[in-house]
């Protein structure tokens, strides 16, 4: 395995008319790694990988996948990357195994190739049962493993999967996530959502990008570790609410607190540190001195839901 | 080429698993059918003095066919690719834009000639009915058919440019119908002006399909007119292939 990255982007822009849909994105993907490609909607993720899968040009920047440059060398790009775009499009009236031996064929497989290429793909995708039938006839999760054993069926060093499991249920997103997974283990997955659960389960690194810019990369302990400043403490504490609220309010630490009921004459009380504190100590003591009865104490991880959150909340105060 | 003859086969595919493929085939048979009917009893009623073939092509109905075939064969090829998306999973194949786009056109235009097809059992059931034997010329029936090529080759490649255009099949097919009725209207103002020595004449003559298509019928086929017809295909190819490659203009 050569050591030049999977996907190497470079200041990478696109503008559609005035506006920019990707304004200088710059970011590296190595082989071997699933690299979640987090955004709101319209945050410029299709955009993105109509770009790295050679459908659209850059308006500037580069962008080279295996080495190669997606504008000049476009057909060696295609031929090392399985791409399933958004909305997972298939041809509704063909058959599953059809279908997938067309796409190979096209993909420039041998006869032969192709026919085995097929078969371990649909084994793969758990598309057995159904690989007579007519696609248009078949479920949204079955469609949507059709399209990944698209993605698949050239054996392509780089999966572009852009939001792979959109409009499917709980049920079948866990499949597909699965499914996921398992293909990845020998190839390297670029996977664009907007969900954040999935990005989270899925991948090993994550990149936030918002209205078209690069608000956060890294992997999931990273931006972990880059949040903790604002960690939060849970406490249940068994005190009257008034008195509670006079001392967060003294306590010079909190930045912002939450009291809400909890059963009894529990409150549970969210605390925000200010310059990243580890309030718990602090809780403690005063639970002690007043006399409090604490039944809970945590400082909670931040969900990559926060981290969004706080991400893209930033880039609107600045903006 | 695999690319370019996997993607023949699907095209053609498409059409014939589709209903839109078998109403056109059905129609197509239905008008010819038709027209040879009507050929039929003006042969029976009086004595003829032009080829059976001729006298099939001057009918309305055969016009018909040929303006409304290609239009509606060819309006899906790029328009529903678009629409449905699948033009996306298609175009980040190691496919070139030219493979995608004589393939889409020759897939088009077989089909658009296998509608044809039963054509040829009407010279045979002429020639097992009727007494006069001479009445159906070979050369003639060739003729037909290369110009019945040429013409569909030349309105499938319109309809191709017009479909590249839009995601709308049927703004895509609407456009097919404007151009090539367009063109086709052409051949009537050398009816409506009247002929007069010139350049002007002879520059309309020479784009009057109405009398390339008589010479073709009487089994003549004329180099100048397979020029034309070649040169037109060629061209909305070519403009069919540029849209195609606008995408990845800067």
């Amino acid at each position: 395995m050569s050591a030049t990255p999977m996907i190497e982007v470079e200041n990478l822009t696109k503008r559609y008319g005035g506006r920019a849909a990707v304004r200088d994105l710059t970011f590296t993907v190595q082989r071997g790694e699933i690299v979640g490609f987090l955004g709101q909607n319209g945050a410029g993720k299709t955009t993105t990988m109509r770009m790295l899968s050679c459908f659209m040009p850059a308006t500037s920047g580069t962008a080279r996948v295996a080495g190669f440059d997606v504008f000049t060398q476009a057909d060696e790009v295609r031929r090392r990357i399985g791409y399933m775009p958004e909305g997972n499009p298939l041809h509704l009236e063909m058959r599953v195994r059809e279908y997938l031996k067309f796409r190979a064929r096209l993909k420039g497989l041998s006869v032969g190739r192709s026919r085995d290429r097929v078969d371990i793909v649909t084994e793969q995708c758990g598309l057995g049962d159904v690989a007579n039938k007519v696609i248009g006839t078949l479920s949204g999760g079955y469609r949507q493993r059709v399209g990944l054993a698209d993605a698949l069926v050239h054996e392509p060093e780089l999966i572009i999967l852009d939001e792979p499991t959109k409009n499917l249920d709980a049920h079948l997103t866990r499949a597909v996530r699965q499914l996921i997974k398992d293909v990845s283990k020998d190839r390297t997955v670029f996977i664009s959502s907007h969900l954040l659960p999935e990005v989270e389960l899925t991948c090993t690194r994550v990149i936030i990008i918002h209205q078209g810019a690069i608000r956060e990369s890294g992997t999931l302990d990273e931006l972990q570790r880059k949040m903790s400043a604002g960690q939060q403490v849970i406490a249940e504490l068994a005190a009257p609410v008034p008195d509670l609220r006079e001392a967060w309010e003294r306590m010079a630490e909190v930045e912002h607190f939450d009291i809400s009921a909890a059963e009894g004459s529990f409150h549970r009380c969210s605390l925000t540190p200010r310059a990243g504190v580890d309030l718990r100590s602090q809780v403690f003591e005063l639970a002690k001195s007043r006399g409090w009865q604490l039944r809970e104490l945590t400082r909670t991880r931040h969900s990559l839901e926060d981290i969004f959150v706080h991400v893209t909340k930033r880039e609107q105060e600045e903006g | 080429m695999q690319p370019f003859l996997t993607l023949v086969r699907r095209e053609l595919g498409s059409c014939y698993v589709s209903l839109i493929g078998y109403v056109i085939v059905a129609a197509v048979q239905f008008l010819l059918g038709l027209s040879f009917v009507i050929v039929l009893r003006a042969l029976v009623n009086k004595p003829f003095d032009v080829p059976v073939t001729e006298a099939f092509f001057n009918n309305g109905l055969f016009w018909l066919v040929m303006l409304l075939a290609p239009p509606i064969i060819t309006m899906r090829t790029f328009a529903l690719e678009k629409y449905s998306g699948t033009y996306e999973t298609l175009m980040t194949t190691p496919v070139g834009d030219f493979q995608v786009v004589l393939a889409k056109f020759t897939g088009a235009l077989c089909f658009f000639m296998s509608a044809w097809l039963p054509l040829l059992a009407y010279p045979f059931l002429l020639k097992r009915f009727s007494v006069d034997l001479s009445l159906v010329d070979t050369g003639a029936v060739g003729g037909t058919f290369t110009g019945i090529f040429l013409f569909g080759a030349l309105y499938i490649s319109l309809g191709c440019f017009a479909s590249s255009l839009t995601r709308n099949q049927i703004i895509a097919a609407m456009l097919a119908i404007v151009f090539g009725l367009g063109l086709f209207l052409l051949s009537y103002l050398t009816f409506i002006i009247p002929p007069k020595p010139g350049w002007q004449s002879a520059a309309l003559q020479h784009v009057s399909m109405i009398e390339h298509m008589r010479d073709f019928t009487r089994g003549t086929v004329d180099t100048r007119h397979v020029a034309y017809y070649l040169s037109l295909t060629a061209l909305f190819l070519f403009l069919t292939l540029k849209v195609v490659e606008s995408r990845r203009w800067k």
